[in-house]
C-alpha cells in the first residue's frame, strides 16, 4: 500500500507553505505558462537564462501541495545551472516519479524527496507540472502547456 | 411537483424511523463490497457515475448470454426478443418521465449527446445570427460548450443568468435575459457541482410566457428526484443512464412530440430511414428518426432494470433518506475548523461542495483515497462556476440511497486526518 508519509514529506509540506521563489520576476527574457485541467493547477515561470546559464526563476501561481512544492523546489535547484544541466535534471526526475528510476540518483539531491510520487500514478502531473512548464520556457513556446 | 420536502430542515429526521433499509439495500450493489486500499470502500462519488445494483448487472448479461441481436431488422426470434426488450426499456422510461408518448423518448449515449443532439437539430434549425441562448451560472460543460459550438457557427449569443453565493438562479436576473431574440433557454434541474435544485416550473412558466422553449439538463436530477416532464411542461428533458444506477453509454433525451416531428435528423444511417435510394431517402418515424445505427441494446435494458430497480425501493424513499444524509452531513462538516461549503441553497439534492483552508482539494482526495474514501475533486466540469466562487476547484461528496450516516462519520474523521497531515 502507498505510504501517504512518503508523499507528504515535511520537505515537500513546508514548500508548499512557504515557496521559495514566489511571484513575478521583472527581468525575465523567457516566460512560460502551464496548466492542470485535472485539478485546475496553475502556473506561470519566469525565467532569465543568460549565456546558456539559468541566471534567476521565478514562478507564479495556485496548485495542490505537490505542484506547489514541485514548482518551488525545482525553482531553488535549477538556478545556476546551465540549460543543459537543466534539461537532464528533468530528464532524472521525470524518471524517478513515474518510477522507472525509482532510485533517485545523487544528482537529483533535495528533490529526491519526490520519489513517493511513483507510488500515486495521479499525481506525476502535479509533480511535473511546473517541469514542463519551464522546459516550454525555454523553447520559448507560446501556447500554455497542459498535462492532459 | 412540489421541492418544498427537499428545504433543508433543522431536526433531522432519525435513520431507523424511516422506511427504508439502507443495509439491505447494500446489498443488492456488489461493488459497495470491495476494499480500497485494505479499508472498506465509502463511495461519495454518486455524482460522477453511481454504482450499479445486481439487478442491472444481470439484465446486460441476461441480454447477451440469451438474446444477443440486432433490433428492428430480424424476423427471427432473437431479434424479435430483442426488439422487445429494447422498446420496453423505452416503455419503462416513459413512464419514469411521464412523457406522453414512447414517440417522445430517443435514446442517446447520455445527458452530453443529448444536449448536442438538440443543439445540432433544433437550434442549428432555429437559432440564427444575432439570436440569443440563455443558460446559467452553474451550467456543466456539457450545458455550455454545445451552445458556444452552436453560437460560433450561428453567429448567435450566449447569455448567463447569474446566480447568488449561496448557489442559486436568480430568477429576476434570468428573466430579464429573456428578450425578443431569445430561441432557446438550457439549464440544469440539478447542479452537479453545487446541488442546487433549480426552480424549473417557474423558469418553463417565464419562457413560455415568451414562446421560448426549454430544455432541462437532468443528469443529476433523475437519481434523486420524481420527475414529470409533463407538469414541469419543458419542452426537451435529458437524462444519464449511468448516474442513475444504470449502465454507462446509455442516456435519453425527452421531447415534445410536436417539437421532435419538425427537427431534421441527428445522424444518418441505418434504423433511421423508412426508405433510401440514391435520389432521395424518408426518414423514419419517431423516435427512431434520431436512432442512427446498432443502438446500445444492452444499455438500454440494463436502463430499463434500474428504473424497475427504483420503481421497487421508490424514488421518494429514496429522496427521503438522501435528504436526511445530506441535513446530518452539512451538519457534520460544518463542525470542522477551517471547511467551507460551496453551494448552500435552500433546495439542494445530495451534493456537498467544500474547501478546507490551506489544503487544496486534489491533496485532500488522496489522503481520503488512502482512508477508502473516494470523492471527485477537482471543478467538476464546471470551471465558470468555480470562477465565480473563487476557488480553482472544490471537494465534492455526493450522495446516493446506499450511502449512510457511517458512511458520512467516516468522511468527517477522514477530513480530520488531512487537517493533521497539512497543520
Amino acid at each position: 500500500m502507498p505510504d501517504l508519509g512518503q508523499l507528504y514529506q515535511e520537505v515537500i509540506l513546508d514548500h508548499n507553505k512557504k515557496p521559495r521563489n514566489f511571484g513575478k520576476l521583472e527581468q525575465a527574457n523567457r516566460q512560460a505558462e502551464g496548466f492542470n485541467p485535472l485539478c485546475g493547477d496553475k502556473i506561470t515561470l519566469y525565467l532569465k537564462v543568460e549565456d546558456g546559464v539559468v541566471k534567476d526563476i521565478r514562478f507564479q501561481g495556485s496548485g495542490c501541495a505537490i505542484s506547489t512544492a514541485s514548482a518551488s523546489m525545482m525553482t531553488t535547484s535549477l538556478k545556476g545551472k546551465t540549460v543543459a544541466e537543466a534539461e537532464a535534471l528533468f530528464e532524472k526526475f521525470h524518471q524517478m516519479v513515474t518510477g522507472k528510476q525509482p532510485a533517485p540518483g545523487a544528482e537529483l539531491g533535495k528533490l529526491a524527496v519526490f520519489s513517493g510520487v511513483s507510488e500515486f500514478p495521479v499525481r506525476v502531473k502535479c509533480a511535473t507540472l511546473a517541469w514542463h512548464t519551464f522546459h516550454a520556457a525555454l523553447q520559448g513556446k507560446n501556447e500554455p502547456v497542459s498535462t492532459e | 411537483m412540489s421541492t418544498d420536502r427537499y428545504v433543508l430542515s433543522s431536526t433531522p429526521l432519525p435513520s431507523p424511523t424511516l422506511p427504508f433499509d439502507v443495509w439491505k439495500i447494500r446489498e443488492d450493489f456488489p461493488l459497495l463490497r470491495v476494499k480500497v486500499h485494505g479499508k472498506p470502500l465509502v463511495y461519495l462519488d454518486n455524482a460522477a457515475t453511481s454504482q450499479k445494483p445486481e439487478s442491472v448487472i444481470e439484465a446486460i448479461r441476461r441480454y447477451y448470454v440469451s438474446e444477443n441481436s440486432n433490433v428492428h431488422r430480424g424476423v427471427h426470434a432473437l431479434s424479435e426478443q430483442a426488439t422487445q426488450d429494447y422498446e420496453a426499456a423505452r416503455h419503462k422510461l416513459r413512464r419514469f418521465l411521464n412523457a406522453s408518448s414512447e414517440r417522445e423518448i430517443i435514446f442517446v449515449r447520455g445527458t452530453t449527446e443529448g444536449i448536442n443532439l438538440i443543439a445540432q437539430t433544433y437550434g442549428r434549425k432555429h437559432i440564427g445570427a444575432g439570436d440569443e441562448i440563455v443558460i446559467s451560472a452553474m451550467e456543466h460543460h456539457s450545458n455550455i460548450v454545445p451552445w458556444q459550438m452552436l453560437c460560433e457557427e450561428k453567429g448567435a449569443r450566449l447569455r448567463v443568468a447569474p446566480i447568488n453565493d449561496a448557489g442559486e438562479l436568480l430568477l429576476d436576473e434570468f428573466e430579464k435575459l429573456l428578450g425578443p431574440k431569445t430561441r432557446m433557454v438550457s439549464i440544469a434541474h440539478v447542479s452537479n457541482a453545487l446541488g442546487t435544485i433549480n426552480p424549473v416550473h417557474q423558469i418553463v412558466r417565464m419562457a413560455h410566457r415568451r414562446n421560448i422553449p426549454v430544455l432541462i439538463d437532468g443528469a443529476q436530477a433523475a437519481p434523486h428526484l420524481k420527475i414529470n416532464v409533463r407538469d414541469i411542461d419543458c419542452d426537451f428533458y435529458v437524462i444519464s443512464g449511468h448516474k442513475m444506477y444504470g449502465p454507462t453509454g446509455i442516456g435519453a433525451v425527452y421531447g415534445k412530440s410536436e417539437l421532435l416531428e419538425e427537427m431534421p435528423p441527428y445522424q444518418g444511417g441505418g434504423d433511421m430511414i423508412s426508405s433510401v435510394t440514391f435520389e432521395k431517402t424518408l426518414y423514419n418515424v419517431l423516435p427512431y428518426k434520431f436512432e442512427a445505427g446498432t443502438p446500445d441494446i444492452a444499455g438500454a435494458i440494463g436502463l430499463g432494470a434500474a428504473i424497475d430497480y427504483l420503481n421497487q425501493l421508490g424514488i421518494e424513499n429514496a429522496a427521503v433518506h438522501e435528504h436526511d444524509l445530506l441535513t446530518y452531513a452539512t451538519a457534520a462538516l460544518l463542525q470542522i475548523p477551517g471547511i467551507r461549503l460551496i453551494g448552500t441553497a435552500r433546495q439542494k439534492a445530495g451534493v456537498l461542495s467544500f474547501v478546507l483552508e490551506g489544503v487544496h482539494p486534489h491533496d485532500m482526495g488522496t489522503v481520503l483515497d488512502q482512508e477508502g474514501i473516494a470523492i471527485r475533486t477537482g471543478h467538476h466540469c464546471a470551471q465558470p462556476l468555480m470562477d465565480r466562487f473563487g476557488v480553482p476547484a472544490t471537494a465534492r461528496a455526493s450522495l446516493a440511497l446506499y450511502n449512510t450516516r457511517e458512511e458520512i462519520d467516516l468522511l468527517v474523521a477522514g477530513i480530520h486526518k488531512v487537517r493533521e497531515v497539512f497543520r
